[in-house]
């Protein structure tokens, strides 16, 4: 039962960092709720689609089927992840004229937020099908009732949504003047995270050797399946024995977004 | 405003390309789950190289290949096979187990 909870909580507690971050970077975004919550559904509605296929997709690719589904989801959220943050970087001038001009909500316009709303449902995704695979496995597998195994989900979800609500809350009460910076640079750090679990699949399925062996080992410090260990994984991408190419990957892609950001809006200072 | 999505697909599309010529014969050792345990519970494979491990679960159930210290971790569905690549290991013991039944499903790879 304990256990049940614990892989759900673990399975959920990465999408749920990942929606509240968001929704705190789109809080003042008017339809904002609405598109977040389509986001979240077509998650779980492809997360359920995808574990009902998985005994299937994993033959594929001899064997290799469930790690190029990862590599192709991942793949689309780090592409969503840096049209956003260059999105933003773009359009920052004028967002923070509006907020001047208009006192209090800041309208951007008719534009949607695509690219978050895609990665959103892909977090969801990802984590969902998993979960609903386990949770399949745990309701027709004997030993646990099946009122147990209900139980177990709704506890282990309950304390992943319960994260990202906290994780949300904190970041809402940051002045106005400040929750934009922080909130991109969780979904810079979000970004860099989904580049290095790319890396760490591509390496998995044997489309990476170089660089693949670990650079250092701080399991003895913070081990993965530890509380703190789990939470950081989820929120920054933790990882006790990380490959050099995974690093590189992380710190490549903070660094795009650094240059990138810095430089689509110099010519914007000088008009 | 396209150019740095762009630049990050070729990058991917260009180490898809430099690396799919290192997929060659790697030795392959393999695994099965058998009522939530693997069987052997020891495999040994060779020092320095890259392993294909085949993991079959046998049971009805999915299961969770996972281990700290190879890094991996790959969920089976039940009465599938998954192939998961692993090393160049430095010689050593690195104990692996079933996420989803973490109190039988137990083994180690050796390479030596």
């Amino acid at each position: 039962m304990f256990a049940t909870a614990l892989i759900v909580f673990r399975e959920s507690l990465e999408a749920a960092l990942f929606v509240g971050i968001v929704a705190a970077a789109t809080r003042q975004l008017a339809g904002r709720t609405r598109w977040l919550g389509a986001g979240v559904a077509i998650g779980v509605l492809g997360a359920l689609l995808l574990a009902f296929m998985a005994p299937r997709v994993s033959g594929w690719f001899d064997g290799l089927g469930q790690d190029i589904v990862n590599i192709v989801v991942l793949s689309v959220a780090l592409s969503m992840l840096l049209w956003h943050c260059i999105w933003v970087a773009s359009h920052s001038k004028d967002m923070a004229m509006q907020a001047r001009s208009l006192g209090t909500s800041v309208q951007q316009g008719q534009r949607k937020p695509w690219a978050l709303l895609t990665a959103v449902a892909l977090a969801v995704l990802r984590e969902g099908a998993e979960t609903v695979l386990f949770v399949g496995g745990a309701l027709t597998g004997a030993g646990a009732s099946t009122l147990d195994v209900v139980l177990s989900i709704a506890v282990g979800v309950g304390l992943g949504v319960g994260a990202g609500a906290i994780i949300y809350g904190g970041l809402s009460r940051i002045p106005t003047k400040h929750v934009f910076a922080t909130t991109n640079v969780l979904i810079a750090i979000l970004a860099g995270s989904i580049a290095s679990q790319l890396v760490k699949s591509l390496i998995q399925a044997g489309f990476i050797e170089r660089w693949s062996s670990p650079l250092w080992d701080t399991s003895s410090l913070l081990a993965p399946d530890s509380a703190l260990g789990t939470f950081l994984h989820a929120l920054m991408g933790y990882d006790a024995r990380p490959s050099a190419m995974q690093l590189a990957s992380y710190i490549a892609v903070l660094a795009l977004i650094y240059a990138g950001t810095r430089l689509l809006r110099r010519p914007s200072r000088s008009p | 405003m396209t150019g740095l999505p762009k630049f990050a697909a070729a990058a991917l599309a260009a180490s898809f390309l430099l690396c799919a010529g290192a997929y060659a014969a790697d030795p392959e050792a393999s695994l099965v789950i058998k009522n939530h345990r693997f069987e052997p519970t020891e495999v040994k494979v060779p020092a320095g190289q890259r392993i294909k491990l085949i993991v079959h679960n046998q049971d009805a159930t999915p299961e969770e290949f996972e281990s700290h210290s190879l890094n991996r971790e790959k969920v089976v569905p039940g009465g599938t096979k998954a192939s998961i690549f692993i090393g160049p290991l430095t010689a050593g013991r690195y104990t692996f187990f079933g996420d989803y039944n973490q109190a039988t499903a137990q083994g180690a790879i050796v390479a030596e």
